[in-house]
Parts: C-alpha cells; sequence; structure tokens
C-alpha cells in the first residue's frame, strides 16, 4: 500500500487552540473565523527538499558551532530520535532547525533583556537532516528555565525549539521539546495551551541512561511524529486516471 | 477489543516564540559564522524563468498593530505551475528555482519582503485549474499552531473568478483578503499582501 494520498487531517483537539488567554499574546494573535478546511491540493502535497550539502559540519554539535574560547557551561547532552509519521513509517530526509537559550536561561537574540549572563561559546541554534531510517542527533547543552512576562511570575521550563521540514508543506511544523521529570513543564501558560495531558507527553524527551556517553554527556530521546498519509487506495479519482 | 488503527499522533504545535530568528535566521540576529546564510533568502538567479515580481506587505493582530516578531515561509510553483519537489508527478520543474522562501518580518516596521517569479498555473483534485497563487504559512510569538493560507493575484481575475480553491469560500466578502494588489515600485511589478490575523478585515486562514 502506498502512501501517496492526501493527510489525514489535523486532529485539532490534540494541537493547542489558537484563542488561549492564559498565554496572554495569544488573544490577539489568533484569528476569530472557523479554519476553511481545504482538501489537500498539488500546492500542500508538495514541499522543499533541503540537501545534505546545505549543511555543515558543526550544524548539529552546540557545544562547538560558536564556540571562541572553550566549550559552553553547562550539562552536556545528546538528543536524538527518530522523525516518523502517522504511519509509523521514518521520514528521511527531514531538515530539524533547533534553537534554545543557554544554561542560564538566556537566548542570544538582540531583542532579548533577562538578566541572565550571555554565554560567549554558545550561540544556540543548530540543524541536522534525518538518515534513511528518519534518524538524527545532535550535541548541545541543557537549556536553563527563565522568567518571562505574561503573568508577573512566570517561567518556561527548561526546553528546546524545533523547525520541522517533512516531505510535504502540509507536514510543516514547529514544537517544543521538554525533560523528563521537570516539574515546571505543568506550571508554564505555553505548555497548557496543549488541551490533552498525552499529547503534552508527546513533547516531555526520556532520559536514555543506556545511551548516556559515560564519563561525557547525558542523553534525551525525542521523537517527532509528522501527519501521515492516507492510501491512494481510499482516494477519489474524479477524472478516471 | 478491537483491532487498532494507525499507531501514532502527530506531535502537537507549540509556538515559535520571540526568539524564532535565532534558530531559522541567525546570521539576521547576529549570530555569525555558524552558517554562511540563512536559508530561504534567495530564490531566484540569473536563469531562473517566469516574470520578476516582489511581494511585500506586514502581518496585523487583532488591534491593528504590525507584528515585529513574525516569520513568513512562502511556497510555490514555477512559471509553468510545476512544484520543484519529488511529490511533483507531472513534469520536472525549473531546476533553477526552488519556489520555497524565508523571511523575518523588519524589526522596527514588520514588513517582509520576498523577490520572487509570479506562479503559473496547478490542477486542483479534480483537474481544474487554479487560479496562480502561493502558499504562505506564519508563525510568531502568540501564534501556537503556524498559519496556512494563499495569496492570489489581483491581475488574475479571470482566473480567480474560476479558482475551485476561492470558490470554496462561502463569505464572498472574505476573498478579497487573499488577493495582492499589484502596483509598479522602482520598475518591478510589486504586490502587496497584508495578513490580518484577527478583526474586521481577519484574512481567511486553511485548515489544510
Amino acid at each position: 500500500m502506498s502512501d501517496q494520498g492526501s493527510f489525514y487531517q489535523r486532529d485539532r483537539s490534540w494541537h493547542p487552540l489558537a484563542f488561549t488567554p492564559s498565554y496572554k499574546t495569544s488573544v490577539l494573535r489568533s484569528p476569530q473565523h472557523p479554519l476553511l478546511s481545504l482538501e489537500n491540493t498539488i500546492s500542500e502535497l508538495t514541499g522543499p527538499v533541503f540537501g545534505h550539502d546545505k549543511l555543515g559540519p558543526l550544524d548539529n554539535d552546540l557545544l562547538r558551532n560558536f564556540a571562541k574560547t572553550g566549550d559552553p557551561i553547562g550539562q552536556r547532552i545528546v538528543v536524538y530520535g527518530r522523525v516518523l509519521d502517522e504511519n509509523a513509517r521514518p521520514v528521511p530526509g527531514a531538515l530539524l532547525e533547533f534553537w534554545q537559550a543557554n544554561a542560564g536561561g538566556r537566548y542570544r537574540h538582540k531583542k532579548e533583556t533577562y538578566l541572565a549572563a550571555i554565554d560567549p561559546n554558545f550561540g544556540g541554534c543548530g540543524r541536522v537532516i534525518t538518515d534513511e531510517e528518519g534518524r538524527y542527533w545532535f550535541r548541545t547543552i541543557k537549556p536553563g528555565a527563565y522568567p518571562w512576562p505574561n503573568g508577573v511570575n512566570d517561567w518556561r521550563p527548561a526546553h528546546i525549539h524545533f523547525s520541522v521540514f517533512g516531505h510535504a508543506f502540509a507536514q510543516r511544523l514547529i514544537t517544543q521539546m521538554y525533560f523528563e521529570g521537570d516539574p515546571m513543564i505543568w506550571q508554564d501558560p505555553i505548555v497548557a495551551t496543549i488541551p490533552d495531558k498525552s499529547a503534552i507527553e508527546q513533547l516531555v524527551a526520556a532520559l536514555d541512561r543506556q545511551n548516556t556517553l559515560p564519563m561525557d554527556a547525558l542523553a534525551y530521546k525525542f521523537d517527532i511524529v509528522l501527519r501521515g498519509r492516507r492510501s491512494t487506495m481510499f482516494e477519489n479519482h474524479m477524472e478516471g486516471n | 477489543m478491537v483491532q487498532k488503527l494507525r499507531l501514532l499522533k502527530e506531535s502537537p504545535s507549540q509556538t515559535a516564540g520571540p526568539y524564532v530568528h535565532i534558530g531559522t535566521n541567525p546570521n539576521w540576529v547576529e549570530i555569525t559564522g555558524v552558517w554562511q546564510e540563512d536559508l530561504g533568502l534567495v530564490l531566484v538567479d540569473p536563469e531562473t524563468k517566469g516574470e520578476r515580481i516582489i511581494i511585500k506587505g506586514r502581518v496585523f493582530d487583532g488591534a491593528g498593530d504590525p507584528l515585529k516578531d513574525a516569520l513568513i515561509e512562502i511556497w510555490q510553483a514555477d512559471a509553468e505551475g510545476l512544484y520543484n519537489s519529488p511529490q511533483e508527478k507531472r513534469g520536472k520543474a525549473d531546476p533553477h528555482f526552488v519556489g520555497w522562501g524565508r523571511q523575518p518580518a523588519d524589526g522596527m516596521t514588520g514588513e517582509y519582503r520576498f523577490e520572487t517569479i509570479k506562479p503559473g498555473r496547478a490542477p486542483y483534485k479534480d483537474g481544474r485549474l487554479m487560479a496562480p497563487h502561493i502558499t504562505v504559512w506564519i508563525v510568531a510569538r502568540g501564534i501556537n499552531t503556524g498559519l496556512h493560507t494563499r495569496m492570489y493575484f489581483s491581475d488574475e481575475e479571470a482566473a480567480n473568478a474560476k479558482c475551485p480553491v476561492l470558490a470554496r469560500i462561502a463569505h464572498k466578502a472574505r476573498v478579497p483578503t487573499l488577493v495582492a494588489t499589484r502596483a509598479e515600485e522602482n520598475g518591478l511589478p510589486t504586490y502587496t499582501f497584508d495578513i490580518h490575523i484577527q478583526g474586521e478585515k481577519e484574512t481567511v486562514f486553511f485548515d489544510i
């Protein structure tokens, strides 16, 4: 059974709603009209391809790709996993881009004003393309939690942002990875935009002691699931092809 | 009990946040030396076929203020209406045109800007031709799941009137929210496509 049909409809009860008043910025940045449901056309079933030639050798090494005088401060970790579709098939050739705060919870961004120190050896960005089995990995430091202006005392749990390109523009996704055992996950207004507890747990990476690098780095496993496609067996072919 | 159906659920979306550019446009936020250039800034080269155009606009919130931290991606067909993608089975797209672009909104004015070509027409599922259009995807702080919309062209009135996708919009008064207006600027056709996330002029967004 090939999977060249339309994508399964996005389950909007699994994703965050657009209007989530506890995350205040969403109030004025959420459409009020219903989204117009559109069966996939060629414009959504296609998507750009990113070749390995776009990547440099240190793109998946956040310990080294901005280092000036030595390694960045912080807990050394490896993040690895697979990109799969909803049919549990690997998605090879997926471009993942990720960004994060440093160990003190400070982003390197011109508009960031949090008082925690900038780390001169940490940029906070990386990218990788999945292999034939949909696998990826990168090295970094564990980001710190940080306060943000929402409520007067709201803090984001430690997290890494992920941007994912699958094989079609319909699969385009941005999400965040959290860390197993972090009690702050359950106090975060942005996490809480996701209405379903099991959906939140899908974004919590597991500490993997089997794959820890001895005397070097802890390992976290984070699988990402993109939308899957119907079998063409079930497609309507109005033109008789 | 019955047999299990599909095995996995899609990973839920989370907001791109205010610092999305660190991951997508690091050079633009002065994180230099990590990679040579930010992806998606340049769509055309001298050999790309098709009419050169500029697309520009702003993304507005429900209070009418432009978003200065938005990130806009576009995806489009080449001048013949073919997509540069392995899923494109109708023919081979222009090798000098990837068809994907990405630009941050300006940090002061909120304006985004793409230099690209005008796409050709591609077919709807039933074989009828859609009007020329560009798929647009918007993420920003406060947007929990990226917003999909389409940009159409004001000088394609006849094609727009017959586009099977535009025909799906029940409230005809909302169709113009998807149509960019053409003007000449510095000798180049320039289309202005403002996106309104909320309010009286709310853009039509798609659940694709």
